[in-house]
């Protein structure tokens, strides 16, 4: 239903400003270093240098330990700092060793959480472990937001989706997001489908708002324009705001910036005028 | 079996990425009796996407490789002749347009030897020039077939990749050389073939930010030269200049072709140390 639908010219251009705002800025690697974060965090606050009406992204996604990194290098331009944790990206940690790092997270300065849940919990039935882990992690989150990553490419069916994302709600979560962009499978239609559906009913039957983040795999622009449209027509356009839904990418954003520069150029760019990472 | 066989009609498609898809765009027109696609704006920008991804490979691949593939061009041409004389060709052009494909072919492992060197330089160094490819390059070819072989051969022989538009009123020959190219070891993107109307696509190919040079060795209107050219200032494409004077493509061809899309990378390399 979506994939034929045009978006174009000041509709697009609109799009296209919503969902760099959206775009919660990854860099997730075990090569990592201070330089490549602070770069990082150079593109969130100007992501197309060559245009000051260009705006800057929703948050940088980083390891705990890059948290003091990027805190410094945002200080001041209202970019949120989200750190993963809870031994992201398997979880397959002991509960303290899980709680310690989002509180080191959270102490660094990292206003944002992305935690992992508990799938061998899950998968085995053992759903109130996955609950009181979320419950627990929200704790020691204090103020910082929590985002619980479902990573659906590993739930199997779509009613383990729609269970997971309840339990990540019931449990305190404020963000539910897709996957942690390491398993082969990452965001789909349909599974962001099924959660923006559980984000709509949960606000439905508690009147507290959840927000959605579909992470990895969404690299084009055509993509993120077509989770905008199903974000409208599903959640409705509470969510079209990048309080309540983010885009966890780091390949996607260049595609916007060459999109958005075609639309103010009027030629095609290339890669070679954006930065790698 | 019947006298009264209906012929299958052939449509004649876009070459873009080693496939053959229609026009994005959905439109097609008449030409030289046949349905073939007009492409779109779009169509050229999905064609620059495919021939950057294939720089990579194409220009990484030996030399010796690229010959190889060349040549196994020229014998699918060659067994393919009676259909380009089926078209309509003169059969002395297509011969002559297989011997210039050949001709190209064989430049292949020497263009280094004759543009690259080693170079006298006064301190203990090796400096040694060689000519490397330029990357994407957006073709408008003339309208015959030996303009078109003597435009594109020379382009992918030094390892550069192209998006042509063929010309509109004869696009036949131009979707056939995409046949042939398409089933002779030729990466897909090396060499993507646009039917339609240059005079539509050609302004988006040369303001493409992503096309490193331009040929416009088929545009005849002097005021659509000179703004393609402005357009390919852009990005500071190298341009190859429309021609005053209808070009003689049977003539010697010279290496210019060649050499208008090589850049010469110099490294200095310290000796006796």
């Amino acid at each position: 239903m979506l994939g034929t639908r045009s978006i174009k010219t000041t509709a697009k251009a609109w799009a296209i400003d919503l969902a760099i705002r959206m775009v919660d800025l990854t860099t997730l690697e075990g090569a990592d270093t201070p330089g490549k974060v602070r770069a990082l965090c150079a593109k969130a606050r100007r992501p197309d240098p060559a245009d000051p009406t260009c705006p800057p992204v929703a948050a940088i996604c980083v390891y705990p330990a890059m948290v003091p990194v990027a805190v410094e290098a945002l200080a001041g331009s209202g970019i949120h700092t989200a750190s993963v944790a809870t031994a992201f990206p398997s979880g397959q940690a002991p509960l303290e060793v899980k709680l310690a790092d989002t509180k080191a997270a959270v102490a660094a300065g990292a206003d944002e959480i992305d935690m992992v849940i508990n799938r061998g919990a899950f998968l085995s039935g053992r759903y109130l472990e996955v609950f009181e882990e979320i419950a627990a992690v929200k704790q020691a989150c204090g103020t910082a937001h929590l985002k619980v990553i479902l990573e659906t490419g590993e739930l199997a069916t779509y009613d383990n989706v729609r269970r997971a994302s309840w339990i990540g709600m019931l449990a305190g979560g404020d963000f539910i997001k897709t996957s942690t962009g390491k398993v082969p499978v990452a965001a789909t239609l349909p599974v962001t489908l099924v959660m923006l559906e559980a984000v709509r009913d949960f606000r439905d039957l508690t009147g507290r708002q959840v927000g959605v983040k579909p992470a990895g795999g969404i690299r084009t622009t055509k993509d993120a324009v077509k989770y905008l449209v199903l974000v409208n027509e599903t959640a409705g356009d509470d969510w079209l705001d990048p309080d309540w839904f983010r885009f966890g990418a780091s390949t996607l954003l260049n595609d916007l910036l060459m999109q958005r520069t075609k639309l103010t150029t009027g030629v095609y760019s290339g890669p070679d005028y954006f930065t790698l990472d | 079996m019947s006298d009264a066989r209906v012929a299958v009609r052939k449509t004649y498609k876009l070459f873009i990425g080693g496939k053959f898809p229609r026009s994005e765009s959905g439109r097609s027109y008449v030409a030289q009796e046949a349905n073939v696609a007009l492409a779109s704006r779009k169509d050229v920008r999905d064609a620059v996407v495919a021939a950057r991804a294939a720089v990579k490979g194409w220009s990484g691949a030996t030399a010796y490789n690229r010959g190889q593939i060349l040549y196994r061009v020229a014998e699918m041409l060659e067994g393919r002749r009676d259909q380009f004389i089926a078209l309509g060709l003169p059969a002395a052009e297509v011969d002559e347009a297989i011997d210039r494909w050949v001709w190209y072919a064989g430049w292949s492992d020497k263009i280094t030897q004759v543009y690259g060197g080693a170079n006298p330089v006064a301190g203990p160094y090796f400096n040694l020039s060689s000519p490397e490819p330029t990357g994407v390059v957006g073709l408008v070819p003339p309208p015959s077939f030996l303009g078109l072989v003597s435009v594109v051969a020379p382009a992918i022989v030094t390892g550069n990749t192209v998006v042509a538009l063929a010309a509109k009123d004869a696009p036949l020959a131009a979707v056939t050389l995409a046949e042939v190219l398409a089933t002779s070891d030729l990466p897909g993107g090396v060499v993507n073939i646009l039917t339609g109307d240059p005079a539509e696509t050609a302004p988006w190919l040369a303001a493409h930010m992503d096309v490193n040079a331009i040929d416009l060795a088929g545009i005849t209107d002097p005021t659509l030269a000179a703004s393609l050219e402005e357009a390919a200032a852009g990005n500071l494409k190298r341009v190859v200049r429309a021609p005053l004077t209808t070009p003689d493509w049977s003539a010697d061809p010279g290496l210019t072709r060649m050499t208008a899309f090589l850049e010469t990378k110099t490294v200095w390399h310290p000796k006796g140390i």
